[in-house]
């Protein structure tokens, strides 16, 4: 079939495509906005009205998803690491209903937080819901496990979890395409009540998933995906999946290596591979991207036993995404790093862009805040983010998706007055409304500067569920009308806005001020497409 | 054969292009390729690499380990060096002079080209100012490509091919100018370093 150069990403994208999916819902977050975005692009999705639009959040995506599925249809759901967070709720409770069309739930991931709050480990979750969990070790197992994921799904009515990370989702390769399979025409849930987890019902369902855990571990130990390599050298034998495996096996020119080697890239884990490897070799390492997630579970297994060497016993590091390096370092290989950086090379951090328009907020805000002292504003997850760097220093908190809402009316409640959130259009409508209501219903004494740049700017410009409804949204919780303040955060507007944010500030109550200004990357975009036509 | 590269630069500096000319060229060469790059939030104005592994064999990782870099291939002076611990003992360092300073601690031009001139094996050009004088500010990276392009173990035709099909869709005006810069920079390496 066609050899494609696609991204990790985009390899799950066309897997997807390929495997029959009616239906991707999505919000955007690196490192997993790409497969979204690839679905968008492609004129087979168009061809076949694939669903194709993002959510407003990551657990309306999940939801809608699951909707979906329950219709009879193939559904994905897409989202970095955290988001699973938000959508946690529906995402558990997707295990107790089960499925009717298949459902993949793919979770991108980000060791070494290149652009995430923290290095949560999606495999725990996957173990908690007790579902199949995927994770591949290439674009082309990327692409087979999105393909094949939808029969996994409908063979045992239940969710799988498709776990990717940071390198593998953002890395190219080749990847040959199967045959396109038809959609699902859709149907009704065999068992009318199967979705309604009304305690009665969700017993029976529960005991169902719990009895149905000796068939997932069966399908793994099975599967296609896990592999067991022999080798001659039994004082050590080697577990590793995902692209940790990829990283063990740099490591040898010809690619041999000497120990047994178990890949597990589907899990729960396959039991008898694993029992298969301990009885035979004296020693275990696991190489594991993330958490000592098989690790943890092997040493508990083998308590005393066979010594299971990895992340907990420093043969590995605990943090950070893993490489070819650190990966030798565990098997005792010789170090090939080159001369060391030179001391006059400096940190380049990431900063707004010239031009945009969070910089003359945060000018603004500063001005404002002046009067007031330091240590009172919360803002949240985006571009604006960077307004805690120099030369702003502007901001006391990130946390998560619309955090700074509630943690200002939190912290107004304690006394910290005034209190000041920062957030953006997209963020807002992602998580913020809710807190939004909960300050409005109690007068709390907070600012809420909604910086709108009218897109989800720091994942590349994707349409924010919110444009052009922000004025309405405020309204509509209650937030008082005189007290909604829309303004352009231009050099020339300063002294103007400043003013404005210095009234709000002093008003006892729930204020929202709109900063609006495209962001200068979707402008730049747009006036090249214009110039194009 | 194979070539790792480390592509570096800042975020906007159009590294992705270069990466996605050698990328046809190695596909046009039927090579196996992998190549790792960065999205999100150190796109903004932060330091930005890719690796990119084209070899005639099957690549393991997507990761070039520490100390296996054939070529560092960058569009500014100071990102050249903070990928150092990659270069292998015998690999190059291919650097365009210009510097992108966006931040308050930049180190003195000087020092940064003394440090790049002390490597045994280094190309350092001013690849601004032979974009500007081919009439194409904006192909300084295709002109570091070109003086790159002996330390990459592909046939130069195929990074030509390679500029054709990238830049197809805008013209035939931007693909000669690419072809010229391209050829520029490998002209310079050619006589400045290879003599």
């Amino acid at each position: 079939m066609q050899n494609l150069l696609l991204l990790g990403a985009e390899a799950i994208a066309q897997g997807a495509i390929d495997g029959g999916m009616s239906g991707i819902y999505a919000y955007p977050g690196t490192p997993s906005t790409e497969i979204m975005e690839y679905v968008q692009a492609s004129k087979k999705a168009e061809e076949r009205s694939i669903h194709r639009l993002w959510s407003s959040n990551e657990k309306t995506a999940m939801e809608s998803a699951l909707g979906m599925s329950y219709a009879g249809k193939r559904a994905i759901v897409c989202m970095k690491h955290v988001g699973l967070n938000v959508a946690a709720d529906a995402f558990v409770n997707s295990a107790i209903t089960g499925v009717n069309g298949g459902l993949l739930v793919v979770v991108a991931d980000d060791p070494s937080m290149h652009s995430s709050q923290n290095e949560q480990d999606s495999r725990f979750y996957g173990k908690f819901a007790m579902i199949p969990i995927l994770e591949p070790a290439n674009q082309q197992e990327a692409y087979n496990m999105a393909y094949k994921g939808f029969e996994l799904s409908e063979k045992f009515k239940i969710p799988v979890l498709l776990r990717i990370t940071t390198r593998i989702s953002h890395s190219r390769a080749g990847v040959e395409t199967k045959p396109i399979k038809n959609m699902l025409s859709g149907s009704l849930p065999k068992n009318p009540r199967q979705f309604i987890l009304l305690p009665a019902i969700a017993r029976v369902n529960y005991n169902n998933l719990l009895a149905d855990q000796d068939k997932f571990v069966e399908d793994a130990e099975n599967s296609e995906f896990n592999k067991y390599i022999d080798g001659k050298d039994k004082s050590l034998g080697i577990i590793t999946g995902g692209i940790a495996y990829n990283y063990l096996f740099e490591n040898f020119d010809d690619r041999i290596i000497p120990h047994p080697v178990l890949k597990i890239n589907q899990y729960p884990i396959p039991r008898k591979l694993v029992e298969k490897i301990k009885n035979e070799c004296d020693e275990l390492l696991v190489v594991e991207e993330g958490a000592p997630f098989i690790e943890e579970m092997l040493k508990s297994y083998f308590n005393e036993g066979t010594p299971v060497h990895g992340k907990l016993d420093g043969f590995l590091p605990r943090v950070g995404e893993l490489n070819p390096n650190l990966v030798a370092k565990s098997l005792k290989l010789e170090d090939t790093t080159g001369d060391d950086i030179p001391s006059i090379v400096k940190n380049r951090p990431p900063s707004l862009c010239p031009g945009c328009g969070h910089r003359d907020m945060y000018d603004e805000l500063n001005e404002a805040m002046k009067e007031y002292g330091k240590g009172k504003v919360f803002a949240d997850i985006g571009c604006y983010t960077l307004g805690a760097l120099p030369p702003f220093n502007a901001i006391n908190s990130c946390v998560d998706m619309g955090a700074s809402i509630t943690m200002a009316k939190g912290a107004s409640d304690a006394g910290l007055i005034p209190a000041v959130a920062v957030i953006g259009d997209s963020t807002f409508t992602h998580s913020g409304m809710t807190g939004l209501l909960d300050a409005v219903n109690e007068k709390a004494h907070i600012t809420v500067i909604i910086s709108d740049n009218s897109t989800t700017a720091m994942t590349g410009g994707q349409n924010s569920q919110g444009t052009g409804k922000i004025e309405a949204i405020c309204e509509g919780l209650g937030v008082e009308k005189e007290h909604i303040r829309v303004m352009i955060p231009l050099k020339k507007n300063f002294e103007e806005n400043v003013k404005v944010i210095k009234e709000e500030l002093a008003y006892n109550g729930v204020s929202v001020i709109i900063p609006r200004r495209e962001c200068v990357q979707t402008l730049a975009r747009r006036m090249k497409k214009l110039k194009h036509k | 054969m194979k070539t790792d590269i480390i592509l570096a630069g800042v975020g906007g500096q159009g590294i992705l292009s270069i990466a996605a000319i050698i990328g046809m060229a190695a596909l046009e060469n039927k090579l196996f390729l992998k190549q790792a790059e960065v999205h999100g939030m150190s796109q903004r104005g932060g330091d930005v690499q890719s690796n990119l592994r084209i070899s005639s064999k099957e690549i393991a990782s997507d990761l070039i380990p520490m100390g296996k870099a054939d070529l560092i291939l960058s569009v500014e002076p100071m990102e050249s060096l903070r990928y150092l611990p990659y270069l292998s003992q015998n690999g190059y360092l291919v650097t365009n002079t210009n510097s992108f300073n966006n931040i308050p601690d930049y180190p003195e031009e000087e020092k940064l080209i003394s440090k790049i001139k002390s490597l045994q094996n280094h190309v350092a050009i001013d690849a601004n100012k032979i974009a500007s004088e081919i009439g194409s500010p904006r192909s300084m990276n295709i002109v570091i490509l070109g003086a790159a392009s002996p330390f990459i173990d592909m046939p130069f035709e195929s990074l030509e091919n390679g500029i054709r099909k990238i830049f197809a869709k805008k013209g035939d005006d931007v693909i000669n100018v690419n072809l010229k810069a391209l050829k520029s920079g490998r002209e310079f390496a050619e006589r400045e370093v290879l003599k």
